[in-house]
């Protein structure tokens, strides 16, 4: 990893649901108001699980193989940037296609806006600002060797498997070991394994929901 | 007689909560900043260290403050937003006098007399004790000390109590029978080097993220973990072993803990035989509490609690951590003692890796609660009835002792005496009864029943509406001094602004008031560092000992634990490594605990637990978090939990508004049905007023020695709202998220 760019690993289990990745992202002056990171609840009412999600920056990111104005790009540290401004055309492509959900399109600023790991920060040694704030360690911002040696029962991992597509991400998640590959088939989601009634996963929440 | 003047909704609308996510320019680029300030957090006992961005007079962001040793960066979302405060719309920038619509703003000049004049008028007619004071451990350690002073010196009343009696206070009544001293026993940075942790009540994931960290690493080296909690909080879901004790039977689980330790030989017997007092007795009092009693009481089954106890016995090392879900019970003290049995069964205290600590909440927690602004304490926490105490403050004081009070009444008894007309004036700081009291219908009763009310706050907290008079104070980070955190370390507020408009801050209207009553001679100080000095004379000798901590020495040290005793020692982050206690005879003291019923469990007719506690989106009262527009939106209002299994029977849905009904009073809600809740227990966070107030619920009862009420246990009925009551509901839920008016204006 060339430049001062460090690994950026996910711990989902040690997440709990406080928010202040989200409230802390907002803080940061290129999209003031606007956190580029979500938590979400896991199985709604029936454990308290959340996950945090911030851009994976994958190697070969499927946000930018399907914007039409050629306006997402990487840089040399392996950065996934936010749409170039005078390129994007806010087709919403990049948001249906992400298969983390990641960016989102600016109605008032008609351009994708997603995490760029800080760069303000990450560009001059600092840690990214969720990562810095996260008061469990699920947003882990360091070395592979620190992040090994405070944490030996679990394995970083970066290959993810949606249906056919393989997809490796700069980001990294821990899992416990043993495990190298996040396969996912939504196929199986959406029908059931053995073609029973549709059965939708429950919506994620990162609200309050009203109530009735 | 205070009643209110206006509608609920009017005062609302004039003075808040109103929501603000504003930063000081808008979400325009920051103005460019003069100054980042080394400070800490407001918002709970860990006083994570944090810095305040600062231009032009104005908290305009923070930026994490990664060399603090505590959380190094790491920062709750309260954490995060707190810089919202001082600039917010809702600060109060005037003195408030009552008028029959209402308040009115007055100079300082006229707000000060109508006080003094107050005070004299009452105590002339009614003695001295007929004019209480009441304070909260927000304040730093010199606004405590000075509390407490005040109280004693200007006021020269007796009744002084302090909010911690809402708080934690049964968890300092045991560590002072058990320990002779009331403090976390180990640093925090104990809690990695233990290989099983044991959290008896304590959400720490929502109540203390920062401390999550120490938790993981220990976790990272292999340690277990046992919660002991009725719901299955996001610390709850990653422990070895949860065991979901019904509320209100923590001390019978204890006990049969014990009793399998004694069956396993899993005791320390030189330590408790050489280094304790009491374990014959103690040993006795639980040879028939096995683990199927317990089970029996607790619904734990017998198993976990065998298993619990083989964690616990055969553990090498161990950190014992409790909150509140332990201590706020007519026998929190009990509890207490019978989870720091555990600890000094096992002679796992004083050592690497051997901790204990209860979790203090409130900001200054720890040492707002030992430099005597409790009815019952002087500086030091020395006992205020103990003449060599009383004889030391006398001389720091230049008083004689008869100028000295006695003993007063604790908080809820203060609420009682002014319900009875006892009481007729009080001095309220830092603190909010309204939404912090138990049976909050019986408190507004005593407020509306007081003659004469004085609020010191920055916001117009509902207490402080039904105020006569309403002087506006200063938020942590407009004035200097120092905290006290959970663990016992030293830390150092800066004020990184001044108060805005007219308001003022705390330590100058307590000196200003202390003039007026003519008594300034007792309070001519050059500054709050002076304040420190002398509140360091005051505790040299006592168990809280602050003699050799000089503010110098905190900023340069990043913190100094107590007690320090001289300015050449180092402090004392682990307690008793000479295998000592601070009692007398140097021994450590068990006590049996046996097991009796809370003041109120379920029956035929309100047949359901309800327990209550905090979300990670407010602190304590919500007088701040509710007026930040981040923690509103995630939090806007409170909710009941509800175990599918219960809601099926009631038959409520999820998001259903529902009534929640106890001997007191009633609240109607949303059902949220989770899995992560005892089917037998509801659970209702408490940081609403009002029609929306957990305490409307809650039962007016004590802890014989802490005089502690019992926030956790009360007995409910729940039954879906009528279409009157979920009207209602949706009314009081909507103006939650009132955003700021375009412009103020008196009720």
């Amino acid at each position: 990893m060339s430049g001062p760019f460090l690994q950026f690993t996910v711990d989902p289990q040690r997440c709990i649901g406080c928010r202040a990745c989200e409230a802390a992202c907002a803080e940061c002056d290129t999209h003031r108001g606007t956190p580029m990171i979500h938590v979400d609840f896991v199985e709604p009412g029936v454990s308290p699980q959340t996950s945090p999600t911030v851009c994976m920056h994958c190697e070969n990111p499927t946000c930018a193989s399907v914007c039409p104005a050629d306006a997402i790009k990487v840089d040399e540290h392996g950065i996934v940037h936010a749409s170039l401004k005078p390129r994007c055309i806010a087709c919403n492509n990049c948001e249906l296609a992400c298969p983390f959900g990641v960016p989102k399109i600016s109605i008032a600023l008609a351009q994708m806006q997603k995490c760029d790991m800080c760069f303000d920060r990450t560009s001059v040694g600092k840690r990214p600002m969720c990562a810095t704030v996260c008061p469990t360690g699920a947003l882990f911002y360091g070395t592979s060797e620190e992040l090994h040696a405070r944490r030996p029962h679990g394995t970083p991992i970066n290959l993810w498997r949606f249906g056919a597509q393989e997809i490796r991400t700069r980001v990294r998640v821990m899992v416990p070991a043993g495990v190298d590959v996040l396969a996912l088939d939504v196929a199986e989601i959406v029908d059931g394994e053995t073609g029973g009634e549709p059965t939708a996963a429950p919506a994620p929440t990162t609200q309050p929901r009203e109530f009735l | 007689m205070a009643q209110l003047k206006r509608s609920l909704a009017e005062y609302v609308h004039a003075y808040g909560p109103h929501v603000s996510d504003t930063p000081v320019n808008g979400w325009a680029h920051k103005p460019a900043i003069d100054r980042l300030v080394k400070t800490h957090c407001c918002f709970c006992g860990m006083q994570c260290g944090i810095q305040l961005q600062v231009a032009n007079n104005q908290v305009v962001g923070f930026e994490p403050w990664e060399d603090f040793p505590f959380n190094q960066g790491r920062l709750c979302p309260k954490g995060v937003k707190r810089y919202l405060q001082s600039h917010h719309p809702d600060r109060l920038t005037a003195p408030l006098i009552r008028t029959d619509a209402g308040f009115r703003e007055a100079s300082w000049d006229e707000a000060l007399d109508l006080v003094v004049t107050r005070v004299r008028e009452i105590q002339a007619a009614r003695g001295k004790d007929a004019f209480a004071m009441m304070s909260g451990v927000s304040l730093s350690n010199e606004k405590s000390y000075l509390v407490g002073k005040f109280a004693r010196l200007a006021l020269n009343t007796a009744n002084l109590d302090y909010n911690g009696r809402f708080c934690m206070v049964s968890a300092g009544a045991g560590n002072k029978k058990a320990f002779g001293i009331d403090r976390a026993a180990n640093a925090w940075a104990d809690l990695p080097e233990a290989e099983l942790i044991f959290i008896a009540g304590s959400n720490v994931s929502e109540c203390f993220p920062t401390l999550m960290h120490y938790i993981w690493q220990a976790r990272d080296r292999g340690a277990r973990i046992i919660v002991v909690d009725p719901r299955v909080t996001p610390i709850g879901r990653t422990a070895d072993l949860h065991l979901a004790v019904r509320p209100g039977t923590d001390s019978a689980l204890n006990q049969a803990l014990l009793h399998e330790l004694i069956a396993h030989g899993w005791v320390d017997e030189a330590f408790v035989r050489e280094r304790c007092t009491g374990w014959p007795e103690l040993a006795a009092s639980v040879a028939t509490c096995t683990p199927a009693w317990a089970a029996e009481i607790t619904g734990v089954p017998a198993d976990q609690i065998r298993r619990a106890a083989r964690m616990w016995g055969e553990a090498r090392t161990s950190f014992l951590l409790h909150a509140r879900g332990v201590e706020q019970h007519t026998k929190g003290v009990d509890n207490v003692l019978s989870l720091i049995n555990l600890v000094l069964a096992t002679g796992r205290i004083g050592r690497k890796g051997c901790g204990y600590a209860t979790i203090t909440g409130q900001g200054n927690g720890q040492g707002g609660r030992e430099h005597g602004h409790k009815c019952d304490q002087l500086p030091g926490n020395r006992d205020i009835e103990n003449p060599a105490h009383r004889a030391h403050i006398c001389r720091v004081w230049g008083i004689a002792d008869d100028e000295l009070p006695h003993k007063g009444k604790t908080a809820v008894e203060l609420f009682e005496a002014m319900h009875g007309g006892e009481i007729a004036g009080l001095i309220n700081i830092c603190c909010n009864p309204m939404v912090s009291h138990p049976d909050t219908n019986f408190a507004r009763a005593a407020l509306e029943r007081l003659p004469f009310l004085c609020v010191i706050d920055f916001f117009m907290s509902e207490t402080a509406r039904y105020a006569d008079v309403v002087l506006p104070g200063s938020l942590q980070e407009e004035e200097e001094g120092t905290t006290t955190t959970a663990e016992g370390r030293v830390v150092r507020i800066r004020a990184a602004v001044s108060p805005p408009g007219g308001a003022k801050r705390d330590t100058d209207i307590l000196l200003e008031l202390a003039r007026r009553l003519g008594r300034g001679d007792k309070f001519a100080y050059a500054d709050n560092e002076a304040i420190f000095n002398e509140l360091r004379r005051a505790s040299a000798g006592g168990t809280a000992d602050y003699a050799g901590i000089t503010w110098q020495r905190v900023e340069r040290e990043m913190g100094v634990f107590w007690p320090c005793p001289r300015e050449d020692h180092p402090g004392t982050p682990r307690l008793f490594e000479d295998l000592r206690s601070y009692h007398a005879d140097g021994a450590f003291h068990l006590h049996a605990t046996p097991y009796r019923p809370s003041a109120e469990v379920p029956d035929a007719e309100y047949p359901i637990y309800l327990t209550s506690g905090r979300s990670v989106f407010h602190y304590l009262s919500g007088t701040q978090t509710r007026r930040i527009k981040f923690l509103v939106d995630k939090s806007p209002g409170p909710q009941c939990e509800i175990h599918p299994a219960l809601a099926a029977r009631l038959g409520l849905v999820d998001r259903q508004l529902a009534t929640v009904e106890t001997r007191r009073g009633t609240l109607t809600v949303p059902v949220a049905i989770v899995e992560s809740i005892r089917p037998d227990t509801v659970f209702v966070p408490y940081h609403w007023p009002e029609a929306l107030a957990a305490n409307q619920l809650t039962v007016h009862a004590l802890d014989p020695v802490s005089k502690m009420p019992e926030f956790k246990v009360a007995a409910c009925r729940i039954r879906a709202a009528t279409p009157d009551g979920a009207a209602r509901a949706r009314a009081l839920f909507a103006e939650l998220r009132l955003e700021p008016a375009a412009s103020g204006g008196a009720a």
